[in-house]
């Protein structure tokens, strides 16, 4: 017993202030992308050429970018030859609505035509209301079902992080539970494979409603680098209706935790 | 040693894929039977469709004890012989190529599927199952023993933890396992058949998320792959900090194992801590190219991030102050009676078990095999400088631990040592065009094992066939192995002691 305590002593106390205080992001860190200020070269489209998922559309010099479908690699920034294209150290990236994550100058009508299409009726009309009902069920206490379907564990693996002590999740009230039925929500990452359809659904089938979904890594948004492969789906929308979509390739645990606290804090959270 | 006229190549040493030799069924099966009892271990099993009615079965088997791969190859057409019989290796191999070619390994003693997928030939099934159907994960004759008193435990594929999902069978008497199947393919996302499909600035994501905690690992092995194929020498700098950046992801993946399995034994201390000093080393990879898990940092022709002389530094600043607390924390596990008899006899394989089943990495060399491909089959930086091969001798859960504390030690000690030492010259060599009909293989020992990628090019120089293989595909047999007369309780701290990938295997 002492030993440990010996130990526990030298280890030192390691909870981060977060969200009082954010740690500072590495220099190299690909947050939240800044597109040009400024018109492009209406015939360059060397970013949106060398975009792995088509993320960056670029019309008239004017290129916007799904970061649901980014995967944060940053070709496009180097691809750019006026240099006019970066990525921030941002790391709160996490929005209710799908759309929301599409940024750009202007978005092209035509993208968010093809977009809000795609989305499920449910959310459109969830986005409508002032206050969702849920959301004041949860303040104090989310616990939430953690469901990978078919994601590469990288996301995973940074929610798991969550749990540890350096960002210790227990504090907030929000706790990853090993039964849907004791759940408030599910976590879901990965595109849906196929074969975790099923499991995904009967999943969310034994969470008690009200329930919420939030889409965790750039394969749940949008599918990811699987996009459109048969195997797989292009992310969670296509089985269940998201209500807070966290981008990311993976996401940075500090991006996930700030989508949990939007989630817990309400619509007017704002951290300092 | 490896008997018969086969091919032989070192690791990333293209060839013309003309050279590859092509013998009858008896013949291919007799030189892997006897290679494999002779020591040559199967790394890669696969088919590549020549036409609509042939397919071209390729064995690739290491030996380690001169470094090279020896290749082989036959053509079947709708079934031959299976080598599982006589060959326990081919086991996992020949039920891939069964689902993915619609071939049929006769005589094969487990013959399922191990993905849930359909054939890559239309119209064809290897079970002869309607096309029409849906083909259901994990719905499958299970091997069942039957009894009065035995009973049935089915877990996922959701399970209780933030975990891959994979589906797992024990037949019990009382708490005892007789035997555990594992049905996985849940995660399937048919990257292998992507690769040579999709266009081409999807490749280096999916090699990067083939298994999103190894990264480095096989974005290396594909990197090694491509770059023999378009002759580009990656420069000295380069092959450091891939090496620092292979050794960075071990040591987080093994300081977050050591603590997971502490947790499994309920001793809480060493869990907590190395929870947050795992982070430290995803950190420092993050410092290095700005992703955790060392995403865009190694491209065909060298890396995109340099580490500068501040840079090295600080890296060996946190590795100096974070390798303290680690001491600290796993050696807490060594000193404490009760995790000790946990982890001792526990989830035990045998040296002659693990030498049969051909395991890899840290679950091989826990059962005493000196087996190691940074040491074997080196690229790279690990040409130049060894890291020793940590082994033991015990095979249980104890054994498995021990070893990655070996190795952690060692990594740390590599990573201070090249930091140190960082060559000078550029970061990336001009790497263009894929030579045409060529055939290379490519290895780098990944945190988990052996990471085994074998490339082919078709006549203009484009990824004709590109065969990947995890080193969990050689290890969930082990982790079965493992758990026969074990309590059903003791599943989780035998299933982390191995730590496999379900995306790495299901692909």
């Amino acid at each position: 017993m002492l030993k440990e305590l010996l130990e526990r002593f030298r280890q030192g106390y390691r909870t981060m202030p977060y969200p009082n205080d954010t740690p500072a992001m590495p220099d190299r860190f690909r947050g939240r992308p800044r597109l040009p200020d400024s018109l492009c070269e209406a015939s360059c489209h060397a970013c949106e050429a060398i975009c792995p998922t088509g993320a960056i559309i670029s019309r008239e010099g004017k290129p916007s970018l799904d970061m649901g479908r980014c995967l944060f690699c940053a070709d496009c920034a180097t691809a750019c030859p006026a240099a006019a294209l970066s990525f921030t150290l941002e790391h709160r990236l996490s929005v209710w609505d799908r759309e929301d994550l599409i940024i750009g100058p202007t978005m092209s009508a035509k993208m968010s035509a093809k977009l809000s299409a795609k989305m499920p009726a449910k959310m459109s009309a969830t986005r409508k209301k002032p206050v969702d009902p849920r959301l004041r069920l949860i303040r104090r206490s989310l616990k939430l079902r953690q469901v990978s379907a078919g994601g590469c564990n990288a996301c995973e693996a940074d929610i798991n992080v969550l749990g540890t002590l350096a960002f210790d999740l227990g504090r907030f009230g929000i706790q990853v539970v090993a039964s849907p039925r004791h759940a408030d929500g599910l976590l879901v990452t990965g595109p849906v494979t196929e074969n975790m359809k099923h499991a995904l659904e009967k999943t969310y089938q034994a969470v008690p409603p009200p329930r919420l979904v939030i889409a965790v890594g750039a394969c749940a948004v949008s599918g990811g680098p699987y996009r459109d492969h048969s195997e797989t789906h292009n992310g969670v929308s296509e089985v269940l209706p998201v209500d807070l979509w966290i981008p990311g390739c993976p996401p940075h645990p500090l991006t996930i935790l700030d989508g949990l606290l939007k989630l817990t804090r309400g619509r007017n959270y704002t951290p300092s | 040693m490896i008997s018969g006229p086969t091919l032989r190549l070192g690791n990333g040493q293209p060839i013309a894929r003309s050279d590859l030799p092509r013998v009858s069924v008896a013949e291919f099966r007799e030189q892997v039977v006897l290679s494999v009892e002779h020591g040559a271990r199967l790394d890669a099993l696969f088919g590549i469709p020549l036409s609509d009615k042939v397919l071209q079965i390729v064995a690739v088997l290491a030996d380690a004890e001169s470094g090279e791969f020896a290749l082989t190859s036959t053509g079947v057409r709708d079934n031959y012989p299976a080598i599982t019989p006589d060959c326990v290796q081919a086991h996992w191999f020949e039920r891939e190529i069964a689902e993915q070619w619609a071939v049929t390994p006769k005589g094969h003693p487990w013959h399922k599927p191990i993905r849930f997928h359909r054939a890559y030939r239309p119209g064809r099934d290897a079970w002869g199952r309607d096309a029409l159907a849906p083909i259901v994960p994990g719905v499958t004759d299970f091997f069942r023993v039957e009894g009065e008193e035995i009973h049935e435990v089915a877990v996922g594929p959701v399970h209780a933890g933030v975990i891959e999902p994979g589906h797992f069978r024990f037949q019990c008497h009382g708490e005892r396992v007789l035997h555990l199947e594992v049905a996985l393919g849940y995660q399937h996302r048919g990257i292998e058949r992507a690769l040579v499909t999709q266009p081409h600035p999807r490749i280096l994501p999916y090699v990067e998320t083939l298994a999103g905690d190894t990264t480095i690992g096989h974005t290396t092995a594909y990197c090694q792959a491509v770059e023999a194929l378009a002759d580009c020498t990656v420069p000295a700098r380069a092959d450091v900090i891939r090496g620092l950046a292979l050794e960075l992801e071990r040591l987080a993946n093994h300081v977050g194992d050591l603590g997971a399995l502490a947790g499994d034994v309920g001793y809480l201390p060493t869990l907590s801590f190395c929870g947050r000093l795992r982070g430290e080393f995803l950190n420092m990879s993050a410092l290095i190219c700005g992703s955790r898990f060392g995403r865009s940092l190694v491209r065909p022709g060298g890396v995109s991030f340099d580490i500068e002389p501040s840079r090295a530094e600080e890296l060996l600043a946190r590795l100096t102050k974070v390798m303290r607390d680690v001491k600290g924390a796993v050696n807490l596990l060594w000193e404490t009676p009760s995790v000790l008899a946990r982890f001792e006899d526990t989830g035990f394989v045998s040296q002659k078990m693990a030498a049969e089943l051909g395991l890899v990495g840290p679950a091989a060399r826990a059962s005493g095999l000196e087996r190691d491909a940074r040491f074997d089959f080196s690229t790279g930086i690990f040409r130049m400088a060894q890291i020793p091969v940590s082994t033991w001798q015990s095979g249980d859960v104890f054994a498995r631990a021990w070893v990655r504390w070996l190795e952690i030690q060692r990594s740390a000690a590599f990573i201070g040592e090249q930091l140190r030492a960082l060559p000078d010259g550029p970061l990336r060599s001009a790497y263009a065009n894929l030579a045409p009909e060529r055939l290379v293989v490519s290895m780098v020992e990944g945190w988990r094992g052996e990471i085994c990628h074998v490339a082919i090019t078709d006549g203009i120089g484009r990824l004709a066939h590109y065969k990947i293989v995890d080193p969990s595909f050689h290890n969930w047999m082990g982790l079965a192995m493992a758990m026969r007369n074990q309590e059903i309780s003791d599943f989780p701290l035998c299933n982390k002691s191995f730590n496999l990938s379900y995306c790495g295997h299901d692909l």
